[in-house]
């Protein structure tokens, strides 16, 4: 793919560049499912980050590792590996579901449990497979300029599903991630919603590193979410700043990979960064309303206003 | 069994690292501080490669690239914004967001420069980045088994020669800090002895046994033992006996990598005190 593309050069006519590069169809494919999975990934890593969640994130993310390997050992679909130990490690991680203080030491500590034992399991199949792991940055940083149509129609599928039911669930597990005894005092099923939660992140991020490799959908679960709760503690404007970031890390990262040599993941990761680091600095250097000052919320919610 | 030479060397080595594991992970888990550790243990590979690409010797940027990186989220870890109340600031997601971002962009850099090292030898880059993963303790040389054990063992007596001002630090930080004792310098050193113990870990059994060893020994022994020092010596068994156990299993099943022996072992004994308290 690299070679018959050798030398596309940037100008600094924009325009003629973004035509340039929408010339090939691949890279069409790369934007459409990159978007796709920037906005799944942003909302869900936006209440993975309120829900203080992002060891399991990326917990979730490493499942695909066993998932490709066991798949390829059983001569199985790989999506279908994805899905088994995405889902598999969310039941897990799930299994140890408390809000309570005490506990998140031993909870952190069994979410790197489940992750050194998946990332074990994979190393098994690996070299029961044959002991060579073949494609260590595709399985990393995934394959974003080589998507079939058919990846991208069921990545959006599958995209549209996790979003229609975390939309379903979204006010009480609002309601339950900033305020937990609250909620289950007034009855939301707290263990119920925290299970649900990680299983959908579980879904959603097998099927996205199926395109974009285990660390990326991480970097897109994580970055742009964080740098908008960096950057506002209003929910909603922070959520749409967080699907408009993670757009732009995508179209930015994709839209250099295009005329360099090196692979798009190093662009998204590196994209991803430098705005989360803006973000933070930009937060540091405003001044802050003096009721945000030493507020361990990151966000401006009521629980009494989730209360339908 | 002990017969074997490579044996003897992984023996060494991994008793060595096992130790440092448990008795850091002991702390790591007080301190809600395991997706640092986790953390530690990814920027290892590219660390090595960065080595790799410039020319150095591999061990330089891995020790390089730890270190650095547990200095650097031992002080992002007490930044103003992320303190929390009591609890360590790992424990907010400010401090989680940030630790994630930096190492996915810390593993982007190591995919540029497997792209820039694999236009000479991609075969010989993978491999190497599978050996950084996963370590290959079966295939240590006497003289890097020695160097491995005498690194860990080295930087276990220096967390355990702070331990004392460490677990004030890490129980109730703002009494210790009136005290005087000096919490934001102890978190930034523990961190990077952690990322010593990561390096060392990392060139022997690879990124994926020190997570493991980690969280699971040091968890199971902060179940069973509600005594600090009991604990910690706890925790250092179980790690060294899963690993002795992982080893030995290995040895006996020649198609089973003993990382995922021993890490199997430990994550079942994790569940089996889950279970029984």
């Amino acid at each position: 793919m690299r070679t018959e593309l050798a030398g596309p050069t940037a100008s600094w006519n924009l325009a003629s560049d973004l035509s340039q590069l929408l010339e090939y169809h691949f890279m069409v494919n790369a934007l459409l499912a990159g978007s796709v999975a920037a906005v799944t990934a942003g909302l869900l890593g936006w209440l993975m980050l309120v829900r203080h969640e992002t060891f399991a994130g990326h917990t979730l993310a490493v499942m695909a590792f066993p998932g490709a390997s066991g798949a390829a050992l059983l001569g199985a679909p790989a999506a279908a590996g994805y899905y088994a130990f995405c889902g598999a490690g969310a039941l897990a991680l799930g299994s140890s579901t408390q809000a309570r203080q005490g506990s998140f030491r031993q909870r952190s500590a069994w979410i790197g449990s489940v992750q050194a034992l998946a990332l074990a399991a994979g190393f098994l199949f690996v070299s029961a497979y044959g002991g060579v792991l073949g494609d260590l940055e595709g399985l990393l940083f995934g394959n974003l300029l080589g998507i079939a149509d058919g990846q991208l129609v069921a990545l959006a599928a599958l995209a549209a599903l996790t979003l229609a039911l975390l939309l379903a669930i979204g006010r009480p597990l609002l309601f339950a991630s900033i305020d937990p005894d609250a909620a289950s005092a007034r009855g939301v099923p707290v263990r119920a919603l925290a299970s649900a939660f990680l299983l959908l992140l579980g879904i959603a991020v097998g099927s996205i590193s199926q395109i974009t490799g285990v660390l990326l959908v991480f970097s897109l679960l994580v970055a742009p979410a964080a740098s908008a709760q960096a950057l506002t503690p209003r929910p909603v404007l922070s959520l749409a700043l967080t699907v408009v970031l993670g757009l732009l890390v995508v179209w930015l990262g994709l839209g250099i990979a295009y005329f360099s040599v090196y692979p798009p993941g190093f662009f998204v990761a590196s994209v991803s960064f430098a705005i989360y680091v803006l973000a933070r600095a930009s937060a540091a250097l405003l001044p802050r309303r003096a009721s945000d000052e030493g507020d361990e919320r990151t966000l401006d919610v009521q629980p009494d206003e989730l209360v339908a | 069994m002990l017969g074997q030479e490579f044996m003897r060397n992984a023996l060494l080595a991994g008793t060595c690292v096992a130790l440092a594991c448990g008795v850091s992970g002991w702390f790591a888990v007080l301190r809600g501080q395991m997706f640092a550790g986790d953390a530690l243990g990814h920027v290892a590979f590219p660390g090595a490669l960065a080595a790799a690409a410039a020319g150095v010797d591999q061990r330089i940027g891995l020790l390089t690239a730890t270190v650095a990186v547990g200095i650097a989220l031992g002080a992002l870890a007490y930044a103003p914004r992320a303190r929390g109340a009591g609890a360590p600031s790992s424990a907010s997601g400010a401090g989680d967001a940030a630790i994630g971002t930096a190492f996915t962009f810390v593993l982007g850099l190591g995919v540029f420069f497997l792209a820039r090292l694999g236009a000479s030898s991609q075969a010989g880059s993978g491999l190497q980045g599978a050996r950084t993963l996963f370590g290959s303790i079966f295939g240590l040389g006497a003289g890097e088994a020695r160097l491995t054990a005498a690194a860990a063992l080295g930087a276990t007596l220096l967390v355990l020669a702070i331990a004392r001002p460490l677990l004030f630090a890490s129980v109730a930080p703002e009494v210790a800090a009136a005290r005087g004792v000096r919490v934001r310098v102890l978190g930034v050193a523990f961190l990077g002895l952690l990322g010593v113990i990561a390096a060392g870990a990392t060139q022997a059994v690879g990124a994926l046994l020190l997570l493991g060893l980690l969280a699971a020994p040091a968890a199971s022994a902060h179940r069973l033992a509600a005594r600090p020092f009991a604990g910690i010596a706890l925790a250092g068994a179980l790690a060294v006996a899963c690993t002795w156990a992982g080893l030995a299993l290995a040895f006996a099943i020649p198609s089973l990598p003993p990382s995922s022996a021993i890490i199997a072992l430990a994550v079942a004994l994790h569940a089996l005190t889950r279970w029984l308290r």
